[in-house]
């Protein structure tokens, strides 16, 4: 039985040396991503086209009711001022879930790779840090650690670091322990469907033992919940922590 | 006695309890998202009305406490696939 679960594979090596990281390396999260880019512009340019006032179309009703979700999202949980965060959380949320429903393609989806989402984390945590700057002044933002006492300093940074640690590591341990059972159980069940099927004598056993008969069909129930639920569910959490967290950050 | 044999057992060994016993921070998840959902049920209970308000804030409260369990399962993931690895090329 032969089970490969592996990292992001490095697709090619370029000559490019950047800095402090290191060789640029060309990996199977990096090309599924533009692959997903391209999966949401496209789809936002096919909802988009031909926009009319009256006489709507269904794509136009659809484009409709995405645009007002997402308007009843942030200005309904962050308030008025914060409108111009719409954009950012909406495209937050459409790259999140095509990235993690592209696993049921059958590519390696973007989010199972703990990179991708510290990328997004660490974005949130600088726009989160700079709310609260703005919010409280440079002053007041350092003073802040500080609170209730000073000598819980140390734990109030630790604190702060965790937001974007807790945020990234829990999406990606969603999608990740997703991909990893759905491997385990093809291959699981392609053992069974060989066993199964190698009881027929003869030739015919032998010919149809090799074909893993059993890997349709059944793992599509362990698919409903970790592709469509976990996926769905952890685009909506991040997107209700990066809303939440700066909400917060703009009180003070 | 080959003592770099032994040094790699113990190693590995050590990943592969390692990683079960990481898997011990599910318990916590697991007890606290029950009680939510009782307390969830409890309240759709008194209030049907507000089902809808109750299972989404449930659900969201839900996917916050899994943070922990999560974290031990990361833990074990490292300790199997990605430890194992680098113990082999420290010993060897």
């Amino acid at each position: 039985m032969e089970v490969d679960i592996t990292g992001a594979r490095i697709l090619f090596d370029t000559p490019i040396n950047l800095p402090i990281l290191g060789q640029l390396r060309i990996t199977e999260t990096m090309v599924i991503s533009w692959l997903v880019m391209l999966v949401v512009t496209g789809l936002c340019i096919w909802l988009t086209r031909n926009l009319k006032t009256e006489n709507i179309s269904k794509r136009q009703a659809v484009a409709e009711m995405l645009v007002e979700m997402a308007n009843k999202f942030v200005v309904g949980n962050m308030g008025e001022k914060f409108r111009y965060f719409v954009p950012f959380v909406a495209a937050l949320f459409a790259t999140s879930m095509v990235s993690n429903l592209i696993g049921l393609v059958g590519l390696r989806s973007p989010t199972a790779d703990l990179s991708t989402e510290m990328a997004w984390a660490i974005t949130v945590f600088v726009l989160i840090t700079a709310q609260k700057i703005k919010t409280n002044g440079l002053g007041g933002y350092l003073k802040d650690f500080t609170t209730p006492i000073p000598l819980l300093t140390p734990f109030n940074i630790l604190g702060e670091v965790a937001t974007p640690i807790g945020m990234a590591f829990r999406h990606f341990g969603n999608i990740l322990s997703g991909l990893v059972i759905n491997t385990l159980l093809y291959a699981a069940l392609a053992v069974a469907s060989s066993a199964l099927l190698g009881l027929i004598p003869g030739a015919v056993g032998a010919v149809l033992s090799q074909i893993p008969i059993l890997d349709v069909g059944i793992p599509a129930i362990l698919s409903v919940y970790f592709d469509w639920v976990s996926g769905v569910l952890q685009a909506y959490i991040f997107c209700m922590l990066t809303v939440m967290f700066i909400a917060n950050a703009a009180e003070g | 006695m080959d003592f770099q044999f032994l040094a790699k057992g113990i190693a590995l060994a050590g990943c592969a309890l390692g990683a079960g016993i990481a898997l011990i921070a599910g318990v916590g998840p697991g007890i606290g998202e029950g009680e939510a959902v009782a307390h969830a049920l409890d309240a759709i209970g008194r209030q049907p009305e507000c089902k809808g308000d109750v299972t989404s804030t449930m659900i969201l409260g839900c996917a916050l406490a899994e943070t922990t369990g999560i974290y031990g399962f990361v833990t074990g993931l490292l300790l199997i696939f990605v430890a194992p690895g680098s113990f082999m090329n420290l010993l060897s």
